[in-house]
């Protein structure tokens, strides 16, 4: 065999290879969204929407309490990663040059890689352990910190790509800089930052290791922020491990309510993203 | 001159904000130091060294969490680099125009699956799957330590498959991100001296090679902190073996696991070390990996602000 035919065999192969990987990641995916809607949805029920979880071992009940738990958790946490979360963005996207934006820029990409469950021994060492109580403000405070590296990029990354002029022509007319940056820049990246918001929710939502020993859990209704919180994910966790058929029935449901959950934010925010881009061209 | 005095105000008030993320993250190091005082001062490196974890009588030895840790990541990641790296060629380089957003979406959905799903479909599906093969494997073959240990479908092995999943679309976006930043001088010189098509991608993977080590090293920072997912299947036995059938622990499992258990102070403060160690570990690991993104993407949008001039020409005439 040539010198020549011989390469382009291998070239041959080796592109085979990379699509073989390809289908080798979708195996997983398919297999898992498979199952978790196979699985799910004939578990699902209306008492799974409206009923708090049943004693140990009796069979009925539902989630109802995870659910609003969750959907408190997730409120704490945009309370308090948004607004600090956007700030901090406007100051990197505002002053970039300097040593310091570096350093703030390089902190929240470091914060974004700790992983999960350590930042659920900070947020049990800062709000758990002074008052020794878990709480639902511990839990939306740790699901806060993992929020915070992704809304600050992202309102970094939108705000620049706010057209130069609109900010010249806000500092033309006499505004200062911090009028030109909140009434006129701001507003023209928003859409954009609520899309990336809507991906911070989407990650955090998923979360169980930093809720461990932070919102703990709680089998009955409670709305109460300063007590155990009963949330979704760690609904999950402990129906996943018991060994009553009911309560694992119970768990595919759960996950298949949080994948619909991502699923539709994510999906929201990618068709939020094109309408975005839509609209920006010229 | 109210208005500079309103800008300097501006720059100062938002940069407090700024300054807040830099005190969370060495905050974050200073509290887990400190809740970890009575065992960093009772045990000192023994610590690290030490094989025996038994909080009744007060022992506490990480070692068997640390090696727990290491091998089911670098097992992840063996499975996940050349899969992730075929993704990101695939979509970059080989795919039809059409397909290439809808297949980076549907990698990308991979990472947006929580961990706990990955859990559930871990303990309920995988690990069956997984006994069976173990009991599938030949006499001769279990002789091997590799394969040692009861085919009970929990432990290293379904682990490792689990966590390889998880990190395969973190790297293969990064990497293609930086294939995509590739110079396309690079690959059409390789054509024009008659390479093939996977010699001009070879081509490109070594001109961002120094990125890719990046995406890797990111994908492995990921591996070491996964939690609930490694801790529903992998068996959690504080043990030290190289066999994938037998049931270990890990580090984020331990703490996931023990955290809330933990009855007296000095057993909490051995788990908040562990997981210092475990910030320290991926912190550094993140730090490294960003750098080298961050170094090889610059080195490529400068190379790509010399050719730009030439290009845009070729595409005027």
């Amino acid at each position: 065999m040539s010198n020549a035919s011989r390469r382009k065999i291998i070239s041959k192969i080796a592109e085979s290879l990379c699509a073989l990987a390809v289908v080798l990641a979708l195996i997983p995916l398919v297999m898992i969204l498979f199952y978790v809607l196979t699985h799910g949805l004939t578990a699902l029920n209306l008492d799974f929407f409206t009923h708090t979880p049943k004693p140990v071992g009796e069979a009925g009940g539902g989630m109802a309490n995870a659910i609003v738990g969750t959907l408190i958790l997730i409120s704490i946490a945009s309370l308090l990663a948004v607004p600090v979360g956007m700030v901090c963005g406007i100051h990197l996207a505002e002053y970039s040059g300097s040593k310091f934006t570096s350093i703030v820029r390089f902190a929240a990409d470091v914060l974004n890689g700790v992983p999960s469950i350590v930042i659920g021994i900070f947020a049990y060492g800062i709000v758990v352990l002074p008052v020794k109580r878990f709480s639902a403000i511990a839990g939306g405070f740790a699901l806060g910190l993992l929020m915070l590296p992704v809304v600050v990029r992202t309102t970094e990354e939108l705000l620049r790509l706010v057209p130069q002029g609109l900010r010249e022509g806000a500092l033309a007319l006499g505004a200062s800089r911090s009028r030109a940056v909140l009434t006129v820049i701001v507003p023209a990246a928003l859409p954009g930052i609520l899309t990336g918001i809507l991906v911070a929710i989407a990650r955090v939502a998923g979360e169980t290791a930093p809720l461990l020993f932070t919102s703990f859990n709680n089998p009955y209704w409670s709305t109460k922020i300063t007590q155990p919180i009963a949330s979704l994910t760690y609904q999950v966790y402990v129906y996943a491990n018991s060994p009553y058929d009911d309560w694992r029935r119970q768990a595919w449901a759960g996950a298949f309510l949080l994948v619909m959950i991502i699923l539709t934010l994510s999906i929201a925010a990618r068709l939020a993203v094109r309408r975005l881009e839509r609209m920006n061209r010229p | 001159m109210k208005r500079s005095s309103d800008d300097r105000m501006f720059r100062l008030a938002t940069g407090a904000f700024a300054a807040l993320l830099l005190l969370i993250v060495v905050g974050i190091a200073f509290e887990l130091s400190r809740q970890s005082m009575l065992s960093i001062e009772k045990f000192g490196l023994a610590f690290w060294k030490g094989r025996t974890w038994n909080p009744v009588s007060g022992v506490f030895g990480a070692l068997p969490f640390i090696w727990g840790t290491l091998y089911s990541s670098l097992l992840a990641l063996l499975l996940s680099t050349p899969i992730a790296l075929g993704i990101a060629i695939f979509i970059s380089e080989l795919s039809p125009r059409i397909l290439r957003q809808p297949l980076a979406y549907l990698t990308e959905l991979l990472a947006a699956i929580p961990s706990i799903v990955y859990g559930v479909w871990g303990m309920f599906v995988l690990t069956p799957m997984v006994r069976k093969l173990e009991l599938l494997t030949p006499e001769p073959l279990r002789k091997f330590p590799l394969f040692s240990g009861p085919p009970v479908g929990v432990g290293m092995g379904t682990a490792a498959i689990i966590l390889s999943i998880m990190v395969v679309p973190l790297t293969s976006s990064v990497a293609r991100e930086i294939l995509k930043n590739v110079p396309s001088a690079q690959r059409e010189a390789a054509y024009a001296l008659g390479a093939t098509r996977w010699e001009a991608i070879k081509v490109a993977i070594g001109y961002g090679k120094t990125g890719i080590i990046g995406a890797i090293m990111l994908g492995l920072g990921r591996a070491l902190g996964e939690t609930m997912a490694v801790t529903m299947v992998i068996g959690n036995a504080p043990v030290i073996a190289t066999s994938l059938f037998k049931p270990q622990y890990t580090m984020a499992a331990v703490i996931a696991n023990e955290f809330t258990e933990a009855a007296d102070e000095l057993y909490l403060h051995a788990l908040i070390e562990i997981g210092l160690l475990l910030f320290i570990i991926t912190i550094f690991v993140n730090i490294v990996s960003r750098l080298l993104i961050w170094s090889t993407k610059r080195r490529m949008t400068t190379a790509f602000a010399l050719t730009a001039p030439a290009q845009e020409e070729a595409a005027a005439a």
